[in-house]
Formats: structure tokens, sequence, C-alpha cells
């Protein structure tokens, strides 16, 4: 499974390493519906950091899409709430 | 469904939006190749840019440990003229200049960083530019035009979302490399102002000076002024232009034997 940081670029994460992480992406979810710009932050260096560490980088001459993409590092609650369009959060 | 999936399924289209716009095959990549380069000379004016804020930051630092400097060596000459009061004011205003260095500092490794990550994000784009200039001569010339529309499908979800997140890195620098250069100007105005150079004017009034004092730290000044009186003996001063000393000029020739003028 290919995953890309924004603004760092894409890693190579196999399901298992993925599945662990999964927790920390609901929290970041939380976060952001409860406007918990601290919950937030933590919980998305820790995702960042997990993919970082049980990922490899992909290769960077590859034209390859990626299956999950994640927020920047120093993203806020704002600007993760554009990058998922205008209205804020899409429910789904 | 979760963040990362949809972010990922939002962010895909809105990068791939923009290369929907030729309808021919052939097109759609050279199109989409001419993007490419432009974004990639983007990415290096944006590097430039980052890099000359980043200088102008370390100069202001630089300029402003100067001064700072200056203030102390004043301060350490008032207290030697038994002038307490010019050394409380010059310590007072080196204790402002001490937040704003610091501030500045911070600014600096803020730019530093964001200027890594576009030299990296440049990287990132040139190779992929590379690959699909690659893929798109062997397209054109490999395959017929039903098989080119996949082929060409492929090339392009993966650069797009490429060239989408080198777009935003690009756009997040710039935004902020705006605001620490409204905030550089503002030091530059100091400096310029000579706000900075004269600490003689104990009434000032100024809102530089008042700024600055209101920045200052009692506790700072007043710990190093002891420390200034605890170590200091009496010693000759000279009274240059613009020094701490020069509003007092009776207070110098108290001192008897002072090695006037000399400097500029």
């Amino acid at each position: 499974m290919i995953v890309r940081i924004l603004g760092e670029g894409q890693y190579d994460l196999d399901d298992h390493a993925l599945d662990a992480l999964n927790g920390l992406d609901n929290q970041i979810e939380q976060a952001i519906d409860a406007g918990d710009e601290d919950m937030f932050r933590t919980a998305l260096h820790g995702l960042l950091s997990g993919v970082r560490a049980s990922g490899t980088h992909h290769e960077l001459d590859s034209l390859d899409e990626s299956d999950l993409i994640l927020p920047p590092p120093d993203a806020t609650i704002d600007e993760v709430r554009q990058l998922l369009g205008d209205d804020g959060l899409i429910p789904g | 469904m979760s963040l990362m999936k949809r972010i990922s399924l939002i962010f895909r289209s809105k990068a791939n939006k923009a290369l929907d716009k030729a309808e021919d095959p052939r097109e759609t990549l050279d199109y989409s190749y001419q993007r490419q380069l432009e974004l990639l000379s983007k990415v290096r004016r944006g590097v430039a840019d980052v890099a000359t804020s980043r200088k102008r930051v370390e100069l202001q630092v630089n300029q402003l440990e100067q001064q700072a400097a200056k203030l102390q060596g004043q301060a350490e000459k008032a207290i030697g003229a038994g002038r307490e009061d010019l050394a409380r004011e010059a310590l007072t205003r080196k204790s402002g200049l001490a937040s704003q260095i610091t501030s500045l500092k911070e600014q600096r490794a803020a730019l530093q960083g964001e200027e890594e990550k576009l030299v990296l994000a440049q990287q990132r784009l040139q190779a992929k530019v590379e690959a699909f200039r690659t893929r798109k001569e062997t397209i054109k010339a490999t395959y017929t035009a039903a098989e080119a529309q996949t082929r060409i499908g492929e090339a392009m979800s993966g650069i797009g979302e490429e060239m989408g997140d080198v777009g935003l890195a690009i756009q997040r620098a710039e935004d902020k490399t705006a605001q620490m250069q409204a905030r550089g100007a503002a030091i530059d105005e100091l400096i310029a102002s000579g706000a900075l150079d004269d600490a003689s004017q104990l009434n000032a009034g100024d809102d530089i000076s008042r700024e600055l004092d209101a920045l200052s730290s009692d506790s700072d000044v007043e710990a190093e002024l002891a420390r200034l009186k605890a170590g200091s003996a009496p010693q000759a001063i000279e009274a240059p232009d613009g020094d701490i000393l020069a509003a007092e000029p009776e207070a110098v020739r108290a001192e008897g034997d002072s090695t006037e003028g000399g400097r500029a």
C-alpha cells in the first residue's frame, strides 16, 4: 500500500502496519469534530511518525498513485477541513 | 469512511481536475508536461524567495546582536562613571533587543525548514517529471490510440497527485514567508529609524522606545545591573557621537582622565 504524507512524498507500507495506525486515524477525526487542536496535533504526529517508522520511501521516479493521503505534519485543523472541501467535514 | 481515505479522494480529485482540460490524448500529455515544467520553475523560484527571506532575517539578527553588544558596552561605561540611571536605560534597551533577537532566530529556523522542504519537493517533482517525459514519448511512439488512453490515465494520475502535493507545499511556503516578511519589515524600520542606536535619550518618547521598554524584563535588568556594579572599577571613558554618555558630558569630565575624540 502506498501512503503519501503531503509535503514529504510517498511511503510503502504493508497492510498490517496500516491497521495498527487506524486508531490514530479515528482520533484525528474525533479531534476535528470536536475542534480539539491539541488532540488533533498529538494524533496526527503519532500517525505520521508511525507511517515513517513502518514504511519505506516509495521509488522517486515512479508515477504511482497513492492509496492514502495524509495531511502535512504542521497542518492545522482548519487546513485539514479545507482539504476535505470548502464545507468542512463530509459525512461518510 | 476514515479521514485518510476521505482526504485521498478529495485531494486526488482536486489535483486531477487541473489536468482534465485537453481532450486529445497526445495533447493531454503535452499539456500536462508543460504544466509540470512550469511548476518546477515555480518551485525553484520559491526556494530562492525563501532563501532571500532567510538571509534577510540573518542580517537583522547580526545587526541587533551588534546593537546589543554596543548597549552592553555603554552600560559598563555608565556604571564606571557612576551613572546607574544611564546603565539601567542601556540594559533595558538591551533586554528589549534580546526578545527581538530570539524571535528572529525562531523565524530563521522556520525559514530554513521551509527551504529544505521545498528543495526536497523540487527533487521529488524533478524525478517524476523526468519519468513522465520518458513515459510520454513511449506512449506516443508505441501505443495505438486506444491503448494510449489507458497508459495516459496511469501516468497522469501519479503525476497529478505529485503536482497537487508540490503545489500545496509552494502555497504554504509562500504564505509563511509573507507573514515573516511583514514582521521583518517592522524590524527593518526599527533599525532604520535609528531608535536602537542611541540609548542616551532617557526621555525618548518614540513608539519604538516604549515598545522596547515594554518588552524588557525588569528583573533581568536589575540582576545585570547588580552584576555590573559588583564587578566594575572606575575607568577612563570616551564619549563618541551616539554614545550613551554623550548626553552627559559633565559626568565624563568629572572622571578627569578622559581621552577625548579619536573615534568616529
